[in-house]
């Protein structure tokens, strides 16, 4: 019995010198990782459909996004679209391209892609209008966001 | 002397420092991949380039603001059906390619189809058109787009395992992890073997 007691006692604490290391190595993997919401949205957050062959987009600083969605507000009906910080029209939509373009190196111009993240329940003739804008000013690039799945049936 | 007093800071908090940093970094970090479906589009011409191209040569899909699908202008078909159909028809193989740099055309020896004369000659002739109208929604559009997409992949990984004994995909990543010109000759063949020939005309209003 004796002997136990004594084991007992003898436990030493745990140390927790290392735990600020532990937790730093933490900090650093979420500082490098995270990305900032860059952009807040005016419209309905957009359900993205679903699919199976999905590519990553790279080159992140070269990618212009652009929602298309249903407004917050419940009477107004139709789709929107919205760039950066703004609702605007699909006429505009150049102009968007064209100010993001300026904000690149010429030779990154061509890598440059256009990401569309729209609603799974918005009309094809807004994406298409969209299309037709983009094919106007040679922004040829395009992306249709999605998320990746194997099932597709719920797009529907 | 007073220096020799201060002795060490107390770092005991840093723990709690870096803590309320993480929970920070923690709840704000969104660490969603962007991925999806890659298009390019045509470019646009002043005047459209005027090519005589046979009816056997394009698979018709064609969708409604209902999300019903029609395939060549009688087959109502569900969207899981496309990607079959999509192979079929591009892997078909019944006739001669189109003749390129003063070379005649050649048959498909790669195909497995039916080799049916009615369906399409070539991969390389054969084009999809997707025609959809305003109305669809954009998740069925998508949908077909990935259906077909998936038809090319898996036409292109068959041929990826018959000629080089690898997976289409296991080049593709391959090619990114480490590039080299080998990789690279071997994918633009495969593309190459089976373009991606997507036409879509105006939308029906």
């Amino acid at each position: 019995m004796s002997k136990f007691k004594k084991k007992k006692k003898g436990l030493p604490a745990i140390s927790t010198a290392s735990l600020p290391d532990i937790v730093f190595m933490l900090l650093f993997f979420f500082m490098v990782s995270t990305t900032m919401r860059e952009t807040d949205l005016l419209i309905k957050k957009p359900v993205l459909p679903t699919a199976t062959e999905v590519k990553k987009l790279e080159h992140k600083s070269l990618v212009s996004t652009i929602y298309v969605g249903k407004s917050n507000n419940e009477k107004i009906l139709g789709d929107k679209i919205q760039v950066n910080d703004k609702i605007i029209d699909v006429k505009d939509v150049p102009s968007f391209i064209l100010s993001e373009r300026a904000l690149r190196k010429e030779e990154e111009v061509k890598y440059m892609t256009t990401s569309i993240k729209a609603d799974k329940e918005a009309n094809v003739g807004t994406i298409l209008d969209i299309k037709e804008q983009l094919r106007d000013i040679n922004a040829l690039k395009i992306s249709f966001s999605t998320t990746k799945g194997g099932d597709i049936s719920k797009n529907y | 002397m007073a220096r020799r007093e201060n002795s060490e800071i107390n770092a005991g908090s840093m723990a709690d420092i870096a803590f309320l940093l993480l929970i920070f970094f923690l709840v704000t970090t969104t660490m969603d991949v962007d991925s999806g479906i890659s298009r390019k589009l045509p470019e646009k011409s002043e005047e459209p380039p005027k090519v005589t191209i046979k009816e056997k040569n394009v698979l018709d899909i064609v969708v409604n603001r209902k999300n019903q699908i029609l395939v060549e202008g009688d087959q109502y078909v569900q969207v899981k059906d496309i990607k079959q159909i999509a192979i079929d028809f591009i892997d078909n193989g019944g006739g001669l390619s189109a003749p390129k740099d003063g070379k005649p055309g050649e048959p498909c020896d790669y195909c497995e189809g039916k080799k049916d004369p009615n369906s399409s000659d070539h991969p390389s002739k054969a084009i999809i058109s997707l025609q959809s109208d305003r109305g669809t929604t954009y998740g069925m559009y998508v949908s077909i787009q990935n259906e077909i997409e998936a038809a090319y992949n898996e036409l292109r990984n068959r041929l990826a395992l018959k000629l080089y004994g690898r997976s289409y995909k296991d080049l593709l990543k391959d090619q990114k992890d480490n590039p080299s010109e080998s990789l690279k000759a071997k994918i633009d063949n495969l593309k190459e073997k089976y373009p991606q020939i997507i036409s879509e005309p105006e939308p029906i209003k």
